[in-house]
């Protein structure tokens, strides 16, 4: 479904990802793991097509498609969706609004109805119980005076509703007590299908604990240096990346 | 980070009104004397007193100079280059719409204002000003069954003369300020609204205003009176036609609301406001004010002004009856080289009186805009309160806005409170809107329409999806 081969990328003038190989099959949990400034938020970033990020080699396939030909909104429409790291507020913006506009333009571009306002509040309260999320969030301004946790519930709430083909969780984990971070990895759970893959980005392994990823890997000065299984963010856990690192320098 | 492209492309999006009526007028040489003024009055059939009162302003206003004061540039304006009357040639003044001029009718298509439906919506009455001259009025006769007068002013000064001066020119006197009063002496037209004693008014009245003829200046007078126990909401919304030169309008609104009565008055504004470059928008110099008058009155001022090469607006309340009620909810929006200084003023007179004034400014391209507000608490305006809002928010990074509060406290009891903020559309939040699908354009619309919610709360329902698309429109051309 993913394909990134040779991936660089460079911000500002600074290269970050430095060839950078990754290959994502269809319903598989990926997790990339890496220490601080390795380059795990800006591979988030290239991959929803957001400015500021050069591309200088290698390519992305998403679908069959080029990732890099489509803008932000049409890898969005193609199902690709990034949970943000730090959810960004739209003050006067009516949350359900916000929902049913994204939703429908996702809609629309698939060649499906728009969904009215009485469908949409259906399928959007079913969404709701598996993240137990408040109903008085929907009223509210998108993002705005929520809480940490509610944040983040709020884009995987989102991701529940746009469905997509694959999912990116910036850090998702972060900044979140262990009550709200089971119930984010719940609402990841239930999103799993055999049609739908997902990328975890975490420094952490402890949200590992919750959603079991079928692949893990480390990422290190901007490349992939190991890949393995669940069992390899246990081993990060107890001797840290140091070794790892070593490793691939040796 | 530089500035993307929809953000430039969004700020270069044209006026869709651009066209001009092929129609006859019965216009005045450029130039203002006496003599013009004399047959402007006598055109309009006005009592001898009228004239007096336009003689009176006109030489007054030989003593006044351009006020420069304002946060706005424009090159000098010649009054003696501007044609103070043009009439669409009358046909001994139309009955019905059969006998209005087929191309004016058709202005109004363009427009989107159809005035044969309009007939038949939703209990709007409308008083369609073409150029100086009232042509239509709609739904008179509903209105007269309520015992309320909706008409043009210039009939009102022959059918209610007492009615009309009884009143005119005592909110916005006659000496007020130099566009004032220069509308006080050639002002051609306007609409009268009378609501009697405990009436409310049965539906939205509303005036599309229209400048046509080239240089012209429009000078409209607009007057509306809620007596006692009266309610009344008033609608106003403009567009003008392409046009070279700069066109001066300088009109006057002055609403009077008697006890326990209430005045809504919206206005939507689209005037041309000028190509890229600034050349040939409108310059909309006007004063409008409202005085709560009577006991428990209230009035309220929503605007949304998209259009004008210039704008120099503030309308405002004065609040002389106990436990009075002001409000001013406000959107500007400027873009290429519009300028706009606007704002209010809250003037606190009688005991317990309260305000309330929510401004939203959007500058984009190279817009300025500056928000300019006074609240004055008079002495003898014990516990008076007032709130002020005041955001603004840039789109790219040539615009500009400023803001400029006064606040005068005579009064130690008065309760202000006064906040303001200024921010950027951001680079995240555009982001954040296109990465859920939405396309640029959209994520910019939905914002900038969340930023003026507020706003458009309080405006009438139909009104409030006019001012939505027509801020989409302005904003039009982000594509990503």
């Amino acid at each position: 479904m993913l394909s990134v081969k040779g991936l660089k990328t460079s911000v500002e003038g600074k290269e970050i990802l430095r060839g950078l190989d990754l290959e994502v099959g269809e319903g598989e949990v990926h997790a990339i793991m890496g220490p601080n400034g390795s380059g795990k938020s800006t591979f988030a970033h290239v991959l929803s097509g957001r400015e500021g990020y050069q591309v200088t080699a290698g390519s992305i396939r998403f679908d069959g498609a080029d990732l890099l030909d489509l803008e932000p909104e049409e890898r969005a429409r193609k199902g690709l969706f990034l949970a943000f790291q730090y959810p960004v507020e739209l003050p006067g913006v009516n949350n359900t609004y916000f929902l049913k506009t994204a939703l429908n333009a996702v809609r629309k571009s698939r060649g499906e109805a728009e969904l009215d306002a009485v469908s949409f509040l259906r399928l959007m309260r079913e969404k709701l119980k598996v993240l137990h999320l408040d109903d008085s969030l929907l009223k509210r301004a998108v993002n705005v005076g929520f809480s940490g946790g509610e944040k983040k519930r709020n884009e995987i709430f989102q991701m529940a509703l746009l469905e997509p083909r694959l999912g990116i969780l910036d850090e998702t984990d972060s900044g979140l007590d262990i009550d709200a971070l089971r119930i984010v990895a719940d609402g990841v759970n239930a999103l799993r299908s055999p049609r739908r893959s997902v990328i975890l980005v975490t420094h952490y392994q402890r949200l590992l604990d919750y959603v079991e990823p079928d692949f893990v890997h480390v990422l290190a000065r901007g490349r992939i240096i190991r890949s393995g299984g669940k069992e390899l963010a246990r081993e990060l856990e107890q001797k840290g990346y140091g070794w790892i690192a070593e490793e691939a320098a040796a | 980070m530089s500035e993307t492209p929809e953000l430039d492309e969004l700020v270069r999006s044209e006026y869709e009104h651009g066209f001009v009526t092929e129609i006859e007028s019965d216009t005045l040489p450029p130039g203002l004397d006496e003599e013009v003024i004399r047959a402007i009055s006598r055109r309009k059939r006005e009592p001898a007193s009228m004239l007096d009162w336009r003689l009176k302003a006109y030489r007054h206003w030989l003593t006044m100079s351009e006020p420069h004061w304002a946060s706005v540039h424009h090159h000098p304006i010649d009054y003696q280059a501007i044609s103070y009357f043009s009439a669409p040639k009358p046909k001994e003044g139309p009955k019905s719409l059969d006998e209005v001029d087929p191309a004016l009718l058709e202005t109004y298509e363009k427009l989107g204002i159809p005035i044969e439906e309009q007939k038949a919506l939703a209990g709007v009455a409308v008083d369609a000003v073409f150029d100086s001259v009232s042509v239509a009025t709609t739904f008179r006769e509903k209105l007269a069954e309520a015992g309320v007068i909706f008409c043009a002013i210039s009939e009102a000064l022959q059918d209610y003369p007492e009615l009309v001066q009884r009143y005119l020119g005592t909110v916005v006197p006659h000496t007020d300020n130099f566009f004032a009063t220069l509308n006080s002496a050639v002002f051609s037209d306007g609409t009268f609204v009378y609501v009697p004693k405990g009436v409310r008014c049965p539906m939205e009245l509303s005036t599309y205003f229209r400048i046509n003829a080239s240089k012209t200046g429009q000078f409209e007078r607009t007057l509306i009176v809620a007596d006692e126990g009266s309610y009344v909401s008033y609608l106003e919304g403009c567009t003008a036609p392409m046009r070279d030169e700069n066109q001066l309008h300088a009109a006057v609104v002055e609403l009077i609301a008697m006890d326990d009565a209430e005045i809504k008055y919206s206005t939507v504004q689209n005037w041309y406001p000028g190509d890229e470059q600034g050349r040939g928008g409108i310059y909309n110099f006007v004063t409008k004010r409202g005085e709560c008058r009577g006991a428990r009155s209230k009035i309220s001022w929503t605007q949304v002004e998209t259009g004008s090469a210039i704008t120099w607006k503030y309308p405002s309340c004065i609040l002389r009856g106990q436990e009075s009620v002001g409000a001013f909810y406000s959107v500007a929006v400027t873009k290429g080289r519009q300028q706009a200084d606007t704002g209010t003023k809250m003037i606190h007179i009688g005991p317990n009186t309260s305000s309330t004034i929510v401004s939203k400014g959007i500058a984009a391209g190279h817009g300025r805009q500056a928000y300019r507000g006074l609240v004055r608490i008079a002495q003898r305006a014990e516990n008076a309160r007032n709130h002020t809002q005041c955001d603004s928010l840039l789109i790219g990074d040539h615009c500009g806005a400023h803001t400029f509060p006064y606040i005068e406290v005579k009064n130690p009891t008065a309760k202000m409170e006064h906040e303001a903020t200024t921010s950027k559309i951001s680079e995240d939040q555009l982001f954040y809107c296109r990465s859920r699908g939405l396309s640029g354009e959209d994520a910019v619309s939905m914002i900038v329409n969340g930023f003026c919610k507020e706003v458009f709360n309080e405006l009438p329902m139909e009104f409030a999806v006019e001012a939505q698309k027509l801020l989409s429109i302005s904003l039009e051309g982000a594509v990503g």
